[in-house]
């Protein structure tokens, strides 16, 4: 019993010093940086995809990944969180609509950010939002992911249509002043988007982790991205965000996170608690 | 010394985990950590609704929230939650696993890697197979596993699939859950 336990903190301690060891190898040879998130996420996915192949430790992965690059594909999907949905939490685009939006209108021309857009459906939801509130034409959109696979994804705007009933209820629960069915044509088992949507978007390659300031923002969505990192990484991307914008700028974050315990706090009022929306002081 | 315990519970959990928290006595200091399925449309009811009953600290989990002595934790709806080995707390949005989120097996394999031989692994009433790959975790690890008398289940499935492992070290009815958990966790 006593030796059997020992043998098991063993193998803890061994798979932490390859987990280790494969984020170093992954960054040099890659470039993409998974050393500062999360530790029990990145090692999780990593055992589940050692068990998944077959293989015998996370060392004979290394191997794998090092050789290999399509192999590296897969262990790049498995570490990039790629599950969203089109209007996902409603309650907070309601919020956009009402807090955000009435003061994005007073400006002749704007810039957004999607930091971590994925495959790019609360993109799309935005700009219909926008569509909507008539500030679409003067809104230049950013949407930006590491992962360049699931930007593919994001730019063609066709997603299965066995979504489209939960996408449909979310719409009319975020305020949505039309019919969903009008941003959309079905073709098989596919909706294809409006292409006016995708007008005004450009869809780029950034790594919150290694990239930085691209552009003076107005807004900057980044949703369930920060819960990832380490606190050490989050307060690097807010910073960043920091920087990208504007005095009086706003920035939305996922549900459970939040800016009170990172190092610009101070330079943000909240504008509402509970969606995470902030507005960056204009002094 | 136990540091901690998980508890995983699908259909008739709110019942079963009321029943064991609200039976654990006041200097009960072991931390506890609940991922109950829910509609990823629900608020944090159940975190409010258990907190009026007991006198341990019992709230949703925030992310990077060490955990401290005398609290219980629950996942928030549609997030799995994860324990660093640094004793905080996680949060990820990742894919559902065995159809849910929060999933149990997620919780559990996580605690099993962070507490390893100091860690309770509970699984209550359910409908599904969620948990018992995670207990299975927890054993591995040298953790202490304990399932639910299924006969004392409003929904047997989830107990019966954690037996079938052979990796349950207890079976306790509900009733007696609370009981147990004091007499292995709390010094006499």
């Amino acid at each position: 019993m006593y030796n059997n336990i020992n043998e098991d903190n063993n193998l803890n301690l061994v798979q932490n010093i390859e987990t280790e060891a494969l984020l170093n190898a992954i960054y040099q040879r890659y470039g993409y940086d998974f050393r500062d998130y999360n530790k029990a996420h990145v090692k999780r996915r990593i055992l589940h995809r050692v068990a998944h192949t077959g293989l015998k430790s996370i060392s004979q992965l290394m191997h794998k990944v090092l050789h290999e690059d399509q192999f590296f594909d897969l262990i790049l999907r498995d570490l990039s969180i790629n599950v969203t949905e089109m209007y996902r939490d409603p309650s907070f685009y309601a919020v956009m609509r009402k807090e955000v939006i009435p003061i994005l209108k007073t400006y002749p021309y704007l810039k957004v950010w999607h930091a971590g857009c994925a495959t790019g459906e609360e993109v799309y939801s935005f700009a219909i939002l926008l569509q909507e509130e008539g500030l679409y034409e003067r809104t230049q959109l950013y949407a930006t992911d590491f992962n360049p696979l699931v930007l593919d994804t994001a730019k063609k705007g066709i997603y299965p249509i066995n979504r489209i009933k939960d996408y449909t209820t979310n719409y009319q629960m975020s305020g949505g002043i039309n019919s969903f069915s009008d941003y959309y044509v079905a073709r098989y088992d596919s909706v294809i988007l409006d292409q006016s949507l995708k007008k005004n978007i450009v869809f780029a390659e950034h790594n919150l982790v290694t990239d930085s300031v691209f552009a003076e923002t107005n807004l900057i969505i980044c949703r369930n991205v920060l819960i990832y990192f380490n606190k050490e990484l989050q307060n690097r991307v807010v910073k960043l965000f920091t920087d990208s914008l504007v005095k009086g700028g706003y920035l939305g974050l996922g549900s459970k996170e939040n800016l009170m315990f990172t190092e610009v706090f101070d330079q943000y009022q909240v504008v509402d608690g509970k969606e995470k929306v902030y507005k960056k002081k204009v002094v | 010394m136990y540091q901690a315990i998980v508890i995983g519970s699908s259909a008739g959990g709110l019942h079963a985990v009321k029943t064991v928290i609200t039976g654990l006595p006041q200097t009960f200091q072991t931390p506890i950590l609940i991922v109950q399925h829910l509609s990823p449309h629900s608020d944090n009811f159940m975190a409010r609704y258990l907190n009026q009953l007991t006198h341990l600290q019992v709230k949703e989990a925030d992310e990077k929230e060490p955990v401290r002595p005398g609290h219980v934790y629950i996942a928030p709806p549609n997030f799995h939650l994860l324990v660093e080995e640094d004793y905080s707390l996680s949060l990820s949005v990742e894919e559902k696993v065995n159809y849910a989120r929060p999933s149990i097996d997620v919780l559990f394999e996580t605690a099993a890697m962070a507490y390893g031989p100091r860690l309770i692994g509970l699984l209550l009433t359910g409908a599904n197979n969620d948990g018992a790959r995670g207990i299975e975790s927890i054993k591995a690890a040298g953790g202490t596993t304990i399932a639910q008398d299924p006969k004392t289940a409003e929904s047997p499935i989830m107990p019966l699939a954690a037996i079938a492992t052979g990796k349950v070290d207890h079976t306790v009815p509900l009733e007696e859950l609370a009981d147990f958990l004091t007499k292995i966790c709390v010094k006499p």
